[in-house]
């Protein structure tokens, strides 16, 4: 063997390690080998990985005998950091996990915090409607890289410069209402952290006729593309009763035919007022998980629309629990110079009343307590249950909090659904599954 | 959980505000008495019939804000879990996964294990909690019953440090593979360096004042 290939003998026969150089001298001398097998590594910095996932392949030819997944690359402590912060400072750790779905892993934080509070059937209609409303914006956002990237992935690149402009119309809306296109910490304990600003529900409903339009564009982009067609019909097989031992949810659960979706099953939010189909599809591979997610676009608008209708409603109801002693006590306002303290909420506290400048530096520097015991509350993210297992102890800081991640449990089928299947085909089987490293690894 | 004396987490000097006499006593949630109510009598019961020494290995039963959680003795954890899996009335048959707790003060049980299960067909959850002590933090392994739990395993052996038996590749997930220690058990510091910030010092989160 060349320099290329540098060989050294081992127990399980002679290894050849691959740095590069001129290929088709390598793959020759490879090809001369008595056994055909060959280790590849696939990632962590690979542009079709979905992020950075590293996958170690064992070949034969090109078909794959054996995968395993390398995780960890972007762990970041953001579990045992929220054990050094007070309850309402553990949303913007938590929200940064799934970097492309943030307001999910706010509701689930949040909805676990209520839970242990007691304080859950407390919350105001309105600031539920308004999480709905975000949630389900957030989940078209979620959905659209989904499909532009896998797109992408599978070489169409066009479908990924249409998905990327609608998904930049829908951060444009969590700009306006939270200031932050991405990690917005906007859903709080008790509710969210402002109203809307004036005429965003008008903004959603032209909105949703716009994004009506370009999602059917974009169909037509991939259904009508034999070659998208044939990268993912019949490929990155999984079925029910493999999905049910992996403990895998979401898109790829109702790809089997299972119509499982927490929305409907175990509702929250008062996901149960909204009228709208849980989508599913029985050909257990990426194509049926793509069209999915497509028509769980329409379903999205759908309820976006019934949240305006709600909203046009409830205009001028309080958005935050009515206990002190909970909600935070600053809004937010929109200045000349973008989002920021509240004049009023700043004059109010420096001019006019100590008793409130004491309460909102009691609370914002102590936070709340909150009754010890554990619980878990879950949701239904854009890739499946995402759940927060949280146990207080009693003080302001939580004892533990654990992300049930959608993306890692999921992450572990890719080798139920790549082994003997060829190489090229991993790269689809991943994007259908919508791992965000992020959540993976957190 | 650990008894907690005063207010803002200073011993011995520097709190002049009374609450350093404050104290909280440990945290243990009390064994839930019949009726249960929801649908957990009803799991209880089918238990009780499917797996006869349940009375066995139980260590007692909580229903708190909505939830049950049962929790099993270790030596146990495999059969009840086989037996919640398979029974026709029961039917968990998705383990969502496990989350590890460490409660430093819980002496003989520091390490502990909380599933989470839900029953598809009957549209049901609920919650096993299993403990395992310090010095012997082996628990068995479910992949068996659940082959989702694989990496949640794995995840909680790399955090905490419990070995579970059975496990086909039980090796460090989301730390390095030569990373000593378990980052995410209670003695374990969180790091970080403190920063100046126009002159004044600001510590890091974990040496930080707080109140607790």
């Amino acid at each position: 063997m060349s320099t290329f290939a540098s060989s050294r003998e081992t127990t399980e026969g002679t290894i050849y390690s691959v740095t590069g150089g001129d290929w088709d001298q390598v793959a020759s001398e490879i090809g001369s080998a008595k056994e055909e097998r060959v280790v590849v590594n696939m990632g962590p910095q690979h542009p079709s990985t979905h992020g950075v996932l590293r996958l170690m392949l064992e070949l034969e030819g090109e078909t794959i005998i054996e995968l395993r997944c390398g995780i960890g690359y972007l762990h970041t402590g953001i579990e045992k950091n929220t054990e050094f912060r007070t309850w309402t400072q553990g949303v913007t750790f938590v929200t940064r996990m799934d970097y492309l779905s943030p307001l999910f892993n706010e509701s689930a934080y949040c909805l676990g915090v209520e839970k242990l509070l007691g304080i859950t059937s407390d919350v105001p209609e309105r600031a539920s409607v308004i999480r709905v409303l975000m949630m389900e914006l957030n989940r078209i956002s979620s959905h659209m890289v989904a499909l532009g990237t896998g797109a992408l992935e599978l070489g169409a690149i066009t479908p990924m410069f249409f998905a990327f402009r609608e998904r930049e119309k829908v951060l444009d809306v969590f700009e306006k209402v939270s200031g932050l296109r991405m990690n917005m910490a906007y859903i709080r304990p008790g509710g969210v952290a402002q109203d809307l600003p004036e005429g965003t529900v008008a903004g959603i409903r032209e909105l949703i006729k716009d994004l009506r339009k370009s999602f059917r564009d974009n169909a037509k982009l991939l259904i009508g593309n034999s070659i998208w067609i044939k990268r993912t019909k019949g490929i990155g097989y999984l079925d029910l009763a493999g999905c049910i031992t992996l403990g895998v949810t979401g898109p790829v659960l109702r790809s089997t035919g299972m119509p499982w979706d927490l929305r409907k099953t175990q509702p929250y939010c008062g996901y149960e007022n909204y009228d709208f189909d849980v989508i599913t599809s029985d050909t257990c591979d990426v194509y049926g998980r793509f069209l999915i997610r497509m028509q769980e676009l329409e379903q999205s608008l759908r309820i976006i629309e019934q949240c305006c209708d709600k909203l046009e409603k409830l205009e001028g109801a309080p958005v935050m629990v009515a206990d002190k002693k909970i909600a935070w006590p600053a809004q937010l306002s929109l200045g000349g110079d973008g989002l920021g303290n509240s004049l009023d909420h700043i004059r109010q506290i420096m001019g006019t009343s100590m008793e409130a400048l004491i309460h909102h530096f009691k609370i914002v520097t102590e936070g709340f307590r909150v009754p010890a015991g554990q619980v878990y509350s879950p949701v239904e993210s854009p890739r499946g249950e995402l759940g927060a297992h949280l146990v207080s102890d009693g003080g302001t800081r939580p004892y533990r909090v654990h992300f049930r991640a959608p993306s890692f449990s999921n992450l572990q089928s890719t080798s139920a659904m790549c082994e003997g299947s060829l190489i090229a085909d991993v790269v689809a089987a991943v994007a259908s599954i919508d791992p965000v490293m992020g959540d993976v690894d957190r | 959980m650990s008894e907690q004396k005063g207010s803002f987490g200073i011993q011995g000097s520097g709190d002049t505000s009374g609450y350093g006499g404050l104290v909280r006593s440990n945290f243990s949630p009390t064994s839930a008495q019949r009726p249960y109510g929801s649908y957990f009598d009803e799991v209880a019961d089918e238990l009780e019939r499917a797996f006869p020494e349940f009375s066995d290995a139980i260590e007692k039963v909580v229903v708190d804000r909505g939830e049950l959680t049962l929790h099993i003795k270790r030596q146990r954890l495999f059969d009840v879990a086989k037996t919640l899996r398979d029974s026709e009335a029961l039917r968990f048959e998705v383990c969502l996964g496990l989350s590890g707790v460490h409660y430093p003060q819980d002496s003989d049980r520091e390490l502990h294990a909380v599933y989470e299960l839900l029953s598809m067909t009957h549209n049901r959850r609920i919650r096993l909690e299993v403990s395992a002590p310090d010095s012997d933090p082996h628990l068995p392994s479910l992949v068996e019953v659940w082959a989702g739990t694989n990496w949640h395993e794995r995840e909680a052996y790399d955090m905490f440090g419990i070995i579970f038996d059975g496990h086909p590749a039980l090796t460090r997930i989301l730390m390095p593979d030569d990373w000593p220690g378990y980052p995410q058990r209670k003695d374990y510091p969180l790091g970080g360096i403190s920063v100046e910030y126009v002159g004044a010092t600001i510590p890091s989160p974990d040496s930080r004042r707080s109140y607790q």
